[in-house]
């Protein structure tokens, strides 16, 4: 058993130094390419430390939100840039004529208090503060579902979720709303057999996973956002294979109403069991699981169409030769 | 001292570098890469410093919170780079002006 | 050491060789193509390894499937990638490496 610890401590100490090395290196690299591909490498190891940190739902939707379609954002923004002709990055520590006085000495002094203080906090931490996990395992049962960050998301703390759905479609509101839709997926190249092949080969397993995904988050790791990223991963592969580019540009009625399914379901219930129960996003537990069922589905769906949404926006009015 | 602490100090040290490159790297997109790295050590510290650790039961409001959080970076991210291409189309730099 | 562990771990230690030899692939070739062969082959017959290696443990044949997919799915998806990195490189005109 000691054995296993050490072993344990070492591979925690080799992730944390990795995620550490991959950061500083993603910030400090002159090309920016370079950085992208690093930072989705420290997101992949960031997954890791996830998992080792007992938190599966989490590393789920790091793997699939945090490193795959940041660094699908990440890289379409970089493609467009290089695209419009912006200027290639300055080196690090620029030094522009009427440059004034140097940031980086103070950056770095107050970066190290910073660090410092969150540092004595955690180490010096009151041993006797008490999380909420107690609280959760004991209402676990009457939440309608196992899994207790299923619970937490969807029951406990709905409210947050529904202000996230909120936020989500804000985002997607903002990005259009600047004149000439931005497009981050590339000139409709002929994508070639390959591409297109493993497309088609990964809707249905992909659609597949996502069910799964969203069912068995009632008691295992998963849940509407870990599905719902799947779908959105779905349809960038699709998309940058030249299928399907329509849907999302000048989005119809059925994509609109799919963006505003999610908060929209999470309004209709809220304001249900208000008016029913006096009481905000109270299931009542017999039907507490069909319920969060309900909601995780039409959160899931949300979720695929504006993640996806976020990434192909539309490509009319842009003068850089794309166009449906 | 559990695995969790090891991780949260981790975390520390990630936000000081996301804090440094936000400050002193001029390219928005460096900026942006710099703030999700950030919000990484930010769910790292929060996460580690519930009761979690192999072996020990996972204390699961932190890890809804950094769920929520990893869905909120990405649409500020999606923003903030929408942003940025309309800033390098209007000027032809992606940096701010006069930085 | 159950005997599942003796035939377990063999596998997966095998497995991890694999992997670090396609990382002194990827490391130490010449040239784009080379490094993609190796990536490709010593990792997916590292993986494939891995996941017999873990399939032992499986509590069902239903687990031990879910695990055969996964690498099913990797073998897919890296072949089309590698596929795609190839081509780009042939079209910026990264020639191949030769003696």
């Amino acid at each position: 058993m000691g054995a296993m610890t050490l072993l344990g401590w070492a591979f925690d100490g080799l992730v944390g130094t990795g995620l550490v090395w991959l950061a500083w290196r993603a910030l400090s690299s002159p090309s920016l390419y370079a950085a992208v591909v690093l930072f989705v490498a420290f997101g992949l190891l960031l997954t890791l430390a996830w998992v080792r940190l007992n938190a599966p739902d989490v590393a789920l939707a790091e793997a699939a939100i945090g490193a795959g379609l940041t660094g699908a954002l990440l890289l379409g923004a970089l493609a467009r840039l290089r695209g419009s002709g912006a200027r290639k990055a300055s080196g690090a520590h620029a030094d522009r004529p009427g440059a004034r006085i140097s940031a980086w000495p103070l950056a770095a002094t107050a970066t190290l208090a910073v660090v410092c203080g969150l540092a004595a906090t955690l180490i010096f931490r009151e041993p006797t503060t008490v999380g909420l996990g107690a609280e959760v395992t004991r209402n676990l049962p009457v939440s309608g579902v196992s899994n207790p960050v299923t619970a937490v998301l969807l029951n406990f703390r709905g409210y947050d979720t529904l202000l996230e759905t909120g936020v989500l479609l804000l985002a997607l509101i903002g990005a259009r709303s600047f004149g000439p839709a931005i497009d981050y997926a590339p000139e409709p190249a002929p994508a070639g057999p390959v591409l297109e092949a493993l497309a088609r080969f990964l809707v249905p397993l992909a659609i597949l996973v996502s069910g799964y995904l969203l069912w068995v988050g009632a008691y295992a790791p998963g849940g509407a956002f870990q599905a719902g990223a799947v779908l959105a991963a779905l349809g960038v592969v699709l998309v940058l294979s030249g299928q399907g580019r329509g849907r999302m540009t000048a989005p119809g009625l059925a994509v609109r109403f799919l963006f505003v399914l999610g908060p929209a379901a999470f309004v209709i219930m809220a304001a249900a069991t208000l008016a029913l129960q006096g009481r905000l996003l109270e299931y009542p537990p017999a039907h507490a699981g069909v319920l969060i069922l309900v909601l995780e589905a039409a959160a899931t769906l949300s979720i695929g169409a504006i993640l996806l949404a976020l990434f192909a926006g539309s490509s009319f009015g842009k003068d850089n030769g794309t166009g449906p | 001292m559990t695995a969790g602490i090891v991780y949260a100090l981790v975390g520390a040290v990630l936000f000081g570098l996301g804090l440094y490159a936000l400050i002193v790297r001029p390219h928005l997109l460096r900026k942006i890469i710099a703030l999700n790295v950030m919000g990484s050590g930010t769910f790292l510290m929060l996460v580690g410093t519930g009761r979690s650790g192999v072996g020990l039961p996972p204390d699961a409001v932190p890890q809804a919170m950094v769920i929520t959080g990893i869905v909120v970076a990405v649409s500020a991210t999606a923003l903030a780079l929408t942003l940025m291409l309309r800033l390098a189309d209007e000027t032809g730099r992606a940096e701010l002006p006069g930085d | 050491m159950t005997p599942i562990d003796l035939l377990s771990l063999p596998l997966i230690a095998l497995g991890a060789f694999f992997f670090f030899a396609g990382t002194v692939g990827l490391l130490r070739f010449p040239d784009v193509y080379t490094r993609l062969h190796a990536l490709t082959k010593a990792d997916n017959l590292g993986l494939g390894l891995i996941v017999m290696g873990l399939a032992v443990h499986a509590e069902s044949w239903f687990v031990a499937g879910e695990l055969f997919l996964i690498w099913t799915l990797v073998l897919v998806s890296g072949a089309s990638v590698a596929h795609l990195v190839a081509h780009s490189a042939l079209e910026k005109g990264i020639r191949p490496w030769e003696r």
